[in-house]
């Protein structure tokens, strides 16, 4: 077991686990942030998708170890974005979700997609949107979600 | 006196040899006029070298395709992982977003510094996964205009120092706990042959 | 007769009371909190103020105005939490807007309707409960009308309600809030109007989800999420073959792992298994890892996939148990062989991986139990914890959570999951634990799909309609061995096997339909949509074949083949035709179209698709469905079902969407080795086309899975002459 100060959503928290915790159950368990969604554990569903110095992160295969001061955002705190804010916004408007538990990592991906590629062409929703698995098959809305955000972007609005 | 005689009558069966084979040409830099014994021996260390460059720790990262490879069976990377314009992955999902700086053992994820895709110049493969003859790769890994700009020396340096060359033998364990298979050669011995190769003027064979 | 039991140590919030009576009709009671008690309020009330309410309620006049009502369903992505509350706020003129929709405990009170147990499944939730909440919203506004009545002094009939508010002659109004308790003191109306379709102001209409934003900001608890005080995790070593023991385990390193709490043996459903209990998932994951487990596998059955297609092959070669035989059945055998299409079909097991990895949260206090499972099978989980724990059912508060994802997974008639949390909580006595199955845990745990093997034979008349079809099935029987087997197995037939096939709405003459239901040691359950899943394309891939033989538009070949009392279908292939006369028979160079029509669970739809290869994968450019549901509750939801439910049913196609076992383990781990749809997999785009209907609704949650993969590879049938009849689709 070790202390680690850790910088999440802008705030300073500080807990003390094995050095091999996952990020993902750090977060969920020692810090009760649970919008960060265990799907798999081997970052093959993108459910545990963080922001780790602005790089969208599969926070299941991260130890806690790993992370030093990188600024941890996750799920809770991206509406504070505004590109987060449009993300979700959009994901509302459209009516994207099923189930839901796939979405956090889905928003999380999308707002790092919008931040690089601000006009994204279908390919590029495609390939960065492609390691977010969705169960429930939400795939089509997601991509009207994801121009819906992108136009609001350029707009100015939100 | 027997030695020079037999020295003679082997570089005169290796120049016949040459000329015989035709293609077989010095695609390297620094090759000096007459190798005789010092190209077979720059061939045999090439092809350990061949043998590393080939094996799944170095390999799946110089794929062909628009995707990297992984584990011992060369399958596609998981996720739908893609290439990107520089061969770091795609907003979302780049390379280095889950590889970290060093191999995260606990989680079964390998690590290094700058993970990233060897480009297309440096692909060892072909569009259908098969790994290329050696005589493709070490063209490859030889020529200037595709490898970075590595003449021999630059080369011998990027097997002894590059990181991410340095990982495959320090590749990290499995989700299952299974350590990755390192390559056939210790990383010293991979060193030891580049030397012997680049000594020999970087030789590839037909 | 409503029954008015008061339990002083049950929460305190004001409820709408709903129970059957035994003759059919629904009586409501209503109860309301008084004004000075605050739901934000903790702790226990002072005992004369506690007005508790039984738990089989439906809906809450909160003093603020909002209504709360209690769904009787689990609600994991089908969108129930917002259709079902839909109706019950239409008939009671609520303001839509005050609607909170919380899923209800298990209780009698929200058994379905139809089924008589409390569960989802089938499709059933719409339409088993259609009328149900319709009646509970107008019985409901019946009462705070008369209540209103009463209050001014007039008759019912000079009342009208809106957005709750009911308003009186002379300008008067009053909120449902300011009426509830004395509505509480109105007779129940024994019969009760409701809407006519025209006056529906939610029904019918595109009502965004209710738990969108929570779920789109981290703030949705899902089961998994659960925190208690004190809770500790649990995680269980099953045996690698179903139905192993455990012989020895050898636990001191799991033990030495900071935070472990225990580890010992307990019974599975069939075999035992270890479980490990920590302080969280982390060390109780690497404990387990760590424990040195000897198995016994003496005497239990190595499954081996190879093995059983060989068996199955051969067991599809001769008849089984009847399950249709319409006049000759050897008919086939005078066609000659020219006129004949044979074909052999072969689906692997499929496991349903929903996005939440299965988990139950329980709490044993020796007297009573605590359950939270995102269930979809409540009655029979709640019995199921019950008797593990010595309680009657009563005695068990079974908590539902919103679920991620199911599929059919969620609903198992063994409870085993619910067992094994049962187990561990009995040895924890006091201390909730939350077990969680991993992802290798539900990838390899079984509970699939069956494998199937279809042998058919095809007599193909002069004008290329079949003259004689005969049709053997080989799958496990899905209900053999559970409660259900008596209402679904007759004469050796499991109706779930041959769903899609047995009652097709085709005009096909000498259709003999007959089964074999191999006993094979690995758990099976249904999995969106059913039988449909295997039955749906091989009929439909048959079909295309026939239509193609004849030269037909797969459109018109199925028109013609119809029987006319296939309303649905038909009214759907005629929607579908129109919808897609711009494009489908326009497609560029290296597209194909692909056709399918198959009603399930009531609902009818017809699916085109533009298909080309890109990466030697079926890449789907655009898919039309229309579908003939009913009336529409929330074409919202019917049209999201659509789109996500095609792209569910691509699981099928894709090249490692098949569990295979080998001397009887599962060679599959997680979803590297069982890969589902991926967005790149999905259509690109899906336009859903609702045929207007008043008809009574009829669910969208399986119809949309059926018709997607024979209508893709129907398409790459055209593309490049070869009909995949092996799936999954390892190569195109």
């Amino acid at each position: 077991m070790a202390i680690y100060q850790l910088n999440v959503n802008g705030e300073r928290r500080e807990v003390t686990v094995d050095a091999s915790t996952p990020l993902l159950w750090v977060l969920r368990e020692d810090l009760k942030m649970t919008g960060t969604k265990y799907g798999c554990g081997i970052s093959a569903c993108g459910a545990c998708t963080v922001h780790l110095a602005g790089v969208a992160t599969r926070s299941c295969i991260v130890p806690i170890s790993h992370v030093g001061d990188r600024a941890i955002v996750t799920i809770e705190g991206i509406g504070q974005d505004t590109v987060g804010q449009a993300v979700q916004n959009a994901w509302v408007d459209t009516d994207v979700v099923q189930c839901g538990y796939c979405q956090s990592g889905q928003i999380m991906a999308a707002v790092a997609l919008l931040k690089q590629t601000s006009k994204p062409t279908e390919q590029n929703i495609e390939e960065s949107m492609g390691g977010n698995l969705c169960r429930c098959g939400t795939y089509p809305r997601i991509r009207e979600a994801i121009k819906t955000a992108a136009a609001q972007i350029s707009k100015g609005g939100v | 006196m027997p030695g020079i005689r037999a020295g003679l009558l082997l570089s005169a069966i290796l120049i016949a040899v040459a000329l015989w084979t035709g293609s077989f040409r010095f695609a390297g830099t620094s090759a000096t006029a007459f190798d005789g014994p010092a190209t077979a021996q720059g061939l045999a260390a090439w092809e350990q070298i061949y043998s590393v460059l080939t094996h799944p720790r170095c390999i799946n990262c110089h794929t062909a395709t628009n995707y990297p490879q992984q584990g011992n069976e060369r399958r596609r990377h998981i996720a739908n992982i893609v290439r990107g314009p520089e061969g770091k992955g795609v907003p979302g999902l780049t390379c280095a977003g889950c590889h970290q700086e060093t191999n995260a053992d606990s989680t079964g994820v390998p690590g290094g510094h700058n993970w990233h895709l060897a480009p297309l110049s440096m692909r060892w493969q072909d569009n259908d996964d098969r790994p290329l003859s050696s005589g493709a790769v070490c063209r490859a890994l030889t020529d200037r205009s595709k490898n970075n700009n590595l003449d021999g020396p630059g080369l011998l340096k990027h097997h002894e120092e590059e990181p991410l060359v340095k990982w495959a033998w320090n590749p990290g364990q499995r989700p299952d706990g299974t350590v990755r298979t390192p390559p056939p050669l210790t990383h010293e011995e991979f060193v030891a042959a580049t030397r012997r190769w680049v000594e020999a003027g970087t030789p590839c064979p037909r | 007769m409503a029954t008015t039991a008061f339990h002083p140590d049950l929460n305190r919030r004001g409820f709408l009371r709903v129970s059957f009576a035994a003759a059919g009709g629904l009586f409501v009671s209503l109860y309301l909190d008084p004004k000075s008690v605050t739901l934000a309020q903790e702790g226990p009330m002072p005992a004369a103020q506690v007005k508790v309410c039984p738990p089989d309620a439906f809906v809450n006049i909160r003093p603020d105005g909002k209504i709360v009502i209690q769904v009787n369903r689990l609600e994991f992505g089908q969108g129930v939490q917002t259709s079902l509350p839909m109706l019950l706020a239409d008939e009671l003129d609520a303001d839509w807007t005050n609607v909170i929709a919380n899923l209800a405990p298990a209780a009698d009170v929200y058994k379905d309707p139809v089924f008589g147990i409390q569960i989802v499944g089938g499709s059933g939730s719409i339409a088993h409960s259609f009328q149900q909440y319709r009646e509970l919203g107008a019985k409901t506004r019946a009462m705070l009308i008369a209540a209103a009545a009463n209050r001014w002094n007039t008759t019912p009939d000079q009342c009208r309600t809106e957005a709750s508010v009911v308003r009186g002659p002379n300008g008067r109004s009053a909120t449902y809030a300011e009426l509830a308790s004395e509505a509480a003191r109105q007779p129940v109306p024994a019969k009760i109007n409701l809407k006519s379709p025209t006056e529906f102001r939610l029904v019918g209409k595109k009502i965004k989800r209710l738990d969108s934003s929570a779920k789109c900001n981290g703030s949705l608890k899902f089961g998994l999420d659960l925190d208690l005080a004190g809770m500790k995790v649990a995680v269980v070593a099953h045996p690698p073959v179903f139905g192993g023991r455990v012989k020895k385990v050898v636990d001191d390193e799991a033990r030495r792992i900071e935070g472990v709490r225990d580890v010992f043996e307990i019974p599975l459903a069939k075999g035992s298994g270890v479980a490990v209990v920590a302080d969280k998932f982390w060390p109780a994951k690497q404990a387990r890892g760590r424990l040195k487990i000897e198995w016994d596998l003496a005497g239990v059955e190595a499954a081996d996939t190879s093995e059983l297609w060989t068996r199955y092959r051969q067991l599809g070669s001769t008849p089984g148990n009847v399950a249709v035989s319409n006049g000759d059945p050897n008919a086939i055998d005078k066609t000659i062989a020219a006129n004949r299409i044979v074909a052999d079909y072969e689906f692997p097991y499929l496991a349903h991986t929903p996005m939440e990895p299965l988990n139950t949260t329980v709490r044993f206090d020796g007297d009573h139990a605590e359950v939270w499972a995102g269930s979809q099978f409540q009655t029979g989980d709640q019995m199921a914890v019950a008797e593990v724990l010595g309680l009657k059912p009563e005695q068990v508060t079974f908590h539902t959570e919103m679920a991620g994802g199911g599929f059919g997974r969620r609903a198992v008639t063994d409870s085993h999951v619910q067992r094994e949390a049962a187990l561990i909580a009995k040895r924890l006595r006091g201390t909730p634990v939350k077990l969680i199955w991993t992802r290798e845990d539900d990838v390899q745990g079984g509970y699939y799909r069956p494998m199937h093997f279809h042998h058919v034979e095809v007599g193909v008349g002069p004008n290329g309609l079949p003259v004689a079809w005969r049709h053997v099935i080989v799958g496990q029987s899905l209900l053999a061995g559970t409660p259900f087997e008596s209402f679904a197995i007759k004469n050796g037939v499991d109706s779930t096997a041959t769903e899609g096939t047995a009652d097709t709405q085709y005009n096909i003459p000498n259709l003999h339909v007959s089964v074999h239901h191999p006993k094979v040691n690995v758990p099976v359950l249904w999995w969106r949509s059913v039988g449909h899943t295997h039955n749906a394309f091989v009929m439909e891939t048959l079909i295309d074949e026939l239509a193609t033989r004849a030269q037909m538009d797969g459109i018109a070949y199925r028109q013609k083949l119809l029987k006319p009392e296939a309303k649905k279908l038909l009214r759907t292939l005629d929607v579908l035709d129109k919808a897609t006369a711009g494009w489908r028979n326009k497609l560029p160079q290296g597209h194909a179209l692909g056709v399918s029509c198959h009603e399930s669970f009531g609902t009818g739809v017809a699916c085109a698709v533009d298909v080309s290869i890109e990466n030697r994968r079926p890449r789907i450019h655009r898919a039309t469905v229309a579908v003939d549901c009913g009336l529409a509750v929330n074409p919202l939801s019917v049209e999201s079902q659509f789109q996500a439910g095609l792209s569910f049913g691509l699981t099928q196609l894709m090249p490692k969407g098949a569990i295979t076992l080998k001397n009887g383990v599962v060679e599959q781990r997680n979803w590297d080795g069982y890969v589902p749809p991926y967005i790149v997999d999905a259509p690109v785009a899906v336009e859903v086309h609702i045929v207007p209907s008043t008809e009574a609704p009829t669910g969208c949650g399986e119809p949309p899975v059926p018709v997607i993969s024979p209508a893709v590879v129907n398409a790459l049938a055209r593309l490049t002459g070869k009909r995949h009849r092996s799936l999954p689709l390892s190569s195109v």
